[in-house]
């Protein structure tokens, strides 16, 4: 909400000498009892020469392509020229002889630094410039030049006196628990609290009304309306012609709000003043009696924005014989507005059911003023005083009649008392309160406090009953009325104490083993990045996943921010995929990225309908297991993607680029983090190139894939050629604290070579196998060193030469003893696959 | 092959003749000091050391000797040998000395030659971020809880206190995900993890909840949809604001300086009351050491302690959590938040990999 000091400063009884209060310090003072002020904007200043000016003559000059005015303007004698007036050249044509206006006489300096000096210019000389509103620091409007209402003010009378430029605006944001402060009466309150001054509220200023009788209008709640009050009154013989008081607009200016007619500036100044939104309707259009419910199925209403609204059943309306003429809490209807010929207004000032108006507004998409405030709750006590003070103030201003009539429906329900302990603050911050800041401090945000004997929770010590203001549904529990203390005392004085934390733990197994998997990664060349998780059902398609793949399952969101990924990837390669395209756009081609992260796996049928469980007690545990049951797997994965160079070009020669084998030596990389060795079988498995692509597990389990991407997919997702990748999902690896012990002997090996000659389509990783199962145990390591293909090993055959070491954990191994072991392993090699020794 | 009984051959010892001994010497010597290179040196070992050697030659001759004067030749025979294979060793560690000299000389390379054969990898610093901070409550007793990223809004909202059609809970602007019967949404903060502990654990509880949480803001310079909260919860008998403060308190040292500290301002969460907002001394401030808001604070609610089944009567607690993101951007004066989601390698490699 946006508000000039000077208006919260008129209800604050602040000492003689505190005149050296600035905008400044009231913005820290709000600060520091809890309101969120996110600016403190003094009035731009205007300097020099501005006066009050009559315009006295105006000459339309027709010969330019706009319009544009020579004026006489009447400045007041010390600035007149002998002719009783100033000649000013003018381009706005919102004014007439004998209006009222401010004058920037040459030699003053508006804000933004606009110096103001006699010219010649359209064939005559301005002796200065008729000003709007923009011009003089009070809002953006430059429809037009300030026009003020007659008698404001006399000719040559200071302008920034009169207009108030002395000033500044403060925009607090209020939190939702604080619905009063959406008002000048609340923010004042919390001024004084803050300055420890009295405080006037506005709501109990008397007003100079005729004495009640009878109705205003018949107007009728329906119980299922859920309307807590609804105050009426009414005035007629109003001058719709008549303006609103420059001391008004001037104030809703700088609240934001756009001046528009006296009664609805009158409406709006209430709700700023009082915190109660308030609506006007032409008495003369509204056909017999109100009716407060909610709408039926087919009604339909037409709002004050000119929107053609169909209502829901749990939309509360107010209603004539013609139907919905009212949104209640929301907006008005159009049919009963005030227009430029009303002279007959019926004022509403109601209290409607918060979360009621929340639902409507959140339909009908209308986050009104009005909505706002009673989202966030409106004093139900205030609406009588706001009924009056707009009924004031259109007799005052516009000439009306207020009728004696008041429709008073509803009541003001008196707020529940809180009893509390008179220690708890004490007990809640930390330290010690002074003697009596408890109960001084409730009394001064409105509570009545009494002082009893014993506390409530019968600690021995004293206690206290707060009955709460009807402004502060918010305090219900002795929390509620602790926070108001420790605020008002100030988090200043709250000291600072280390509590002794239970010793703890540490990360788990399962934590430490993520932060390895990611520092692995890092070593060993991956860059991590965090990308969206927000995927479109597109990247499937390019991905070549069959139609009824489970990644295409995928949870759905219902408000995604962007409409083409509306769903939570259930891999994490888009993500990578969308950094490579980004990095290469921008001319990074060798790259290797990783991230560790949640995907989402919905089950194969939606979850049913979420039991609602109880918060005034735990709820059972059958139903929390159920609804968390409900939830869809969110397993933790890591992923990673190459492309261009791996090894890169230099003064040593040329460089390699990423491969299959690299992508599936960062799966096992992750593998032995865990302290697994993962199986590298051959598969074939979207969206990776089928002849080049690995599946990854342990023992049965499979934990996800690598290898070398589909042409197709890289072509589809615009990715660099031979774009290379790996997925595994981290909760599927095993989770063992205890490593295996080796025994390292310190005799001496005996190495080995051997070259197989196989067919090309078996696996390296099977034929390591079978030389390690036919070697048996002398067997330390065996090692792939040389894949070889061509005309020595024949068409289809491929020579694969490895390595074994063998060593016995005992004895120095004999030549004889590892050269049976070798040939018992080739023989292993042969019966298995057919190699042949080359 | 000689013995005892042959019979004295002048000529055939005429190779343990003085003379012939040092004239023998002689030469090796003057050869091996003119030899210019170890291979020239090697070269001439066999006439001067070899078997057929003048002294080699020599040696064996002494057998010829009459016994009286074996000893006598033996003796000189073998200084004379001595010598030679002294000159040859001392030459030939001048030359192996010349040779390593020169062979290094001629190993030199430019060492400013780059050698980043292979790329250095790097960690997001929101990932190491994340890690510190969790680190510091680590080693303050606590322990890290986590929780799924679409939760149920049960744990999101109602049992932290966030009615139905409350403003607050409106103005969290959440992603919803369908059906919307199963009342589930993307995480709207780490918070929900709070109740997950509370639920799960003994008390008494102190854990710090990292994670990734997600807010229907539009991507720009200090907003992203996908953004990561760091949060702490302690529930304990006797808690107080004052033990809320002095955490905050270390921690700040922690991460910032011995001169750091925290203040609070009075402000509103549904799940705790009463609540503050932290303002942190940054020391290392751009433009100079000032307070930076750093995220939100509060006592627990105790509807929330009820909802878990703790009675608030007995047990009190405080919470706190901040943005990540935030913390990063002041932290390191990173003037735009789009540079951390984008994923651009420049970005994430210039912090490389913390210790």
């Amino acid at each position: 909400m946006r508000v000039p000091v000077s208006w919260l400063l008129e209800h604050v009884d602040l000492p003689a000498d505190s005149d050296s209060l600035t905008a400044d310090a009231v913005g820290e003072a709000l600060i520091r009892v809890g309101l969120e002020v996110e600016d403190v904007a003094p009035i731009p200043a205007s300097t020099g020469p501005l006066v009050v000016g009559r315009v006295a003559s105006v000459e339309e000059l027709t010969e330019f392509k706009k319009p544009i005015r020579y004026c006489r303007v009447d400045v007041g004698p010390e600035h007149n020229e002998d002719t009783g007036s100033r000649g000013i050249v003018c381009g706005a044509t919102n004014f007439a002889e004998g209006d009222l206006v401010v004058v920037a006489l040459p030699g003053a300096v508006l804000p933004g630094d606009f110096a103001i000096a006699a010219r010649k210019t359209y064939g005559h000389v301005s002796d200065g410039m008729i000003c709007a509103l923009d011009e003089l620091g009070l809002g953006d409007d430059h429809s037009g030049i300030l026009v003020l209402p007659p008698a404001t003010a006399d000719p040559g009378d200071d302008g920034a006196a009169l207009l108030g430029l002395d000033d500044a605006v403060l925009d607090i944001a209020v939190t939702p628990d604080r619905g009063y402060c959406l008002s000048v009466r609340g923010l004042a309150r919390e001024l004084a609290c803050a300055l420890d001054a009295p405080y006037g509220d506005p709501a109990l200023l008397g007003r100079d009304l005729p004495a009640e009788d009878g109705d205003a209008w018949p107007v009728r709640l329906d119980p299922s309306s859920q309307c807590r009050r609804f105050v009426a009154r009414r005035v007629t013989d109003l001058d719709p012609t008549a303006p609103s008081p420059w001391w008004l607009r001037r104030r809703l200016l700088l609240c934001g709000v756009r001046p528009i007619s006296l009664a609805v500036d009158v409406t709006n100044y209430v709700m700023l003043e009082l915190g109660q939104p308030m609506h006007a309707y032409d008495a003369a259009t509204v056909q017999g009696d109100v009716v407060v419910r909610r709408a039926t199925a087919d009604e339909k209403i037409t709002t004050l924005d000119d929107a053609q609204r169909a209502l829901d059943v749990d939309d509360v309306v107010v209603t004539d014989d013609s139907g919905p003429i009212g949104l209640a809490g929301v907006m008005g209807g159009a049919s009963t507005e005030v227009g430029t010929g009303t002279s007959d207004v019926l004022l509403e000032a109601a209290t409607w059911d918060a979360p009621s108006v929340a639902r409507a507004a959140r339909r009908h998409r209308l986050p009104s003023e009005a909505a706002r405030r009673f989202e966030r709750e409106v004093d139900p006590a205030v609406a009588r005083a706001a009924t009056d003070r707009a009924a004031w103030l259109l007799a005052h201003y516009g000439g009306a009649t207020v009728s004696p009539g008041v429709t008073d429906e509803g009541g003001v329900p008196t707020p529940e008392p809180v009893d509390m302990a008179l220690d708890l603050p004490d007990r809640v911050a930390g330290t010690r309160y002074e003697r009596g800041a408890v109960v001084r401090r409730l009394s001064q945000i409105g509570c009545a406090v009494e002082v009893a004997a014993a506390d409530p929770g019968d600690t021995g010590g004293a206690g206290l009953r707060a009955v709460p203001p009807t402004w502060r549904p918010d305090l219900t529990r002795p929390a509620d009325l602790v926070e108001e203390v420790l605020r008002l005392e100030g988090y200043a004085g709250i000291p600072s104490q280390l509590p002794l934390a239970r010793p703890g733990t540490g990360l788990t197994l399962a934590q430490r083993r993520r932060r390895q998997v990611s520092r692995a990664l890092a070593d060993a060349g991956y860059d991590e990045v965090l990308p969206s998780p927000f995927v479109a059902p597109a990247v499937f398609d390019a991905f070549g996943l069959d139609a009824d793949d489970d990644r295409r399952n995928a949870l759905r969101l219902a408000n995604p921010l962007d409409a083409d990924r509306s769903l939570m990837a259930t891999t994490l390669l888009p993500g990578l995929l969308d950094a490579v395209v980004r990095n290469v756009s921008r001319g990074l081609r060798d790259l290797a990225l990783y991230q560790v992260g949640q995907v989402v796996r919905p089950g194969p049928d939606d979850p049913p309908e979420a039991p609602l469980l109880p918060v005034d007690h735990r709820p059972d545990d059958a139903a929390v297991t159920s609804v968390l049951a409900n939830l869809p797997a969110q397993p933790l994965r890591v992923g990673a993607v190459l492309a261009g160079a791996w090894e890169r070009a230099g003064w040593w020669g040329s460089g390699r680029p990423a491969d299959w084998a690299d992508a599936i030596e960062a799966a096992r990389l992750v593998g032995r983090v865990y302290g697994a060795e993962l199986t590298v079988t051959s598969d074939v498995h979207a969206p990776w190139h089928p002849g080049r692509c690995a599946a990854l597990s342990l023992g049965d389990t499979l934990v996800g894939h690598a290898g070398e991407l589909h042409p197709k997919v890289l072509e589809a997702l615009g990715l660099p050629a031979r774009t290379c990748a790996m997925e595994l999902e981290l909760d599927r690896l095993p989770l063992a604290e205890d490593r295996p012990v080796p025994a390292v002997s310190s005799f001496p090996p005996v190495l080995l070579d051997v070259a197989l000659v196989l067919d090309q389509a078996v696996p390296a990783a099977s034929v390591v196998s079978a030389l390690r199962d036919g070697g048996g145990d002398l067997v330390e390591d065996v090692r792939l060193f040389d894949v070889y293909t061509g005309p020595q090993v024949g068409e289809g055959k491929r020579s694969l030469a490895f390595a074994l070491r063998l060593r016995a954990p005992d004895r120095t191994l004999t030549l004889e003893e590892a050269s049976a072991r070798r040939d018992a392993a080739v023989a292993t090699a042969t019966e298995r696959f057919g190699a042949r020794l080359r | 092959m000689s013995g005892t009984n042959d019979l004295y051959d002048p000529k055939q010892v005429a190779a343990l003749d003085p003379e012939t001994l040092d004239a023998a010497r002689a030469d090796a010597t003057s050869a091996f000091a003119g030899a210019a290179t170890l291979e020239a040196l090697t070269a001439l070992k066999p006439a001067h050391l070899g078997d057929r050697s003048p002294v080699l030659t020599a040696r064996r001759e002494i057998g010829a000797l009459p016994p009286q004067a074996r000893s006598a030749s033996g003796k000189r025979v073998n200084e004379i040998r001595v010598a030679i294979q002294s000159a040859y060793d001392e030459r030939h560690e001048v030359l192996s000395a010349e040779r390593d000299e020169r062979m290094l000389a001629e190993e030199a390379v430019d060492v400013t030659l780059p050698g980043d054969r292979h790329p250095r990898g790097s960690r997001h610093p929101l990932t190491q971020l994340s890690e510190r901070i969790a680190d510091i409550f680590v080693a303050m007793g606590y322990e890290v809880a986590e929780g799924p990223e679409v939760e149920s809004e049960w744990f999101n909202f109602d049992a932290l206190n966030f009615l139905p059609d409350h403003p607050a809970r409106t103005m969290q602007d959440t992603f919803h995900v369908e059906p919307a019967a199963a009342r589930q949404v993307l995480r709207t903060h780490t918070s929900p993890v709070q109740i997950r502990a509370l639920l799960e654990r003994d008390l008494p509880v102190y854990v710090v909840c990292p994670g990734r949480t997600f807010r229907t803001d539009e991507l720009d310079a200090t907003h992203t949809p996908v953004f990561h909260q760091i949060e702490g919860l302690a529930v304990d008998k006797g808690l107080t604001m004052a033990h809320l403060k002095g955490t905050l308190d270390a921690f700040a040292r922690a991460m910032f300086g011995e001169e750091s500290t925290i203040r609070l301002r009075p402000s509103y969460f549904p799940f705790t009351e009463p609540s503050a907002e932290p303002d942190v001394w940054f020391p290392q401030k751009k433009g100079g050491a000032g307070w930076v808001e750093w995220g939100g604070c509060g006592m627990v609610d105790p509807n929330v302690l009820r909802a878990c089944g703790v009675d608030p009567d007995v047990y009190s607690g405080f919470a706190f959590g901040m943005g990540l993101e935030r913390t990063l951007m002041f932290r390191n004066g990173l003037p735009d938040m789009r540079d951390m989601v984008e994923g651009d390698v420049r970005f994430t490699s210039a912090f490389a990999v913390e210790p």
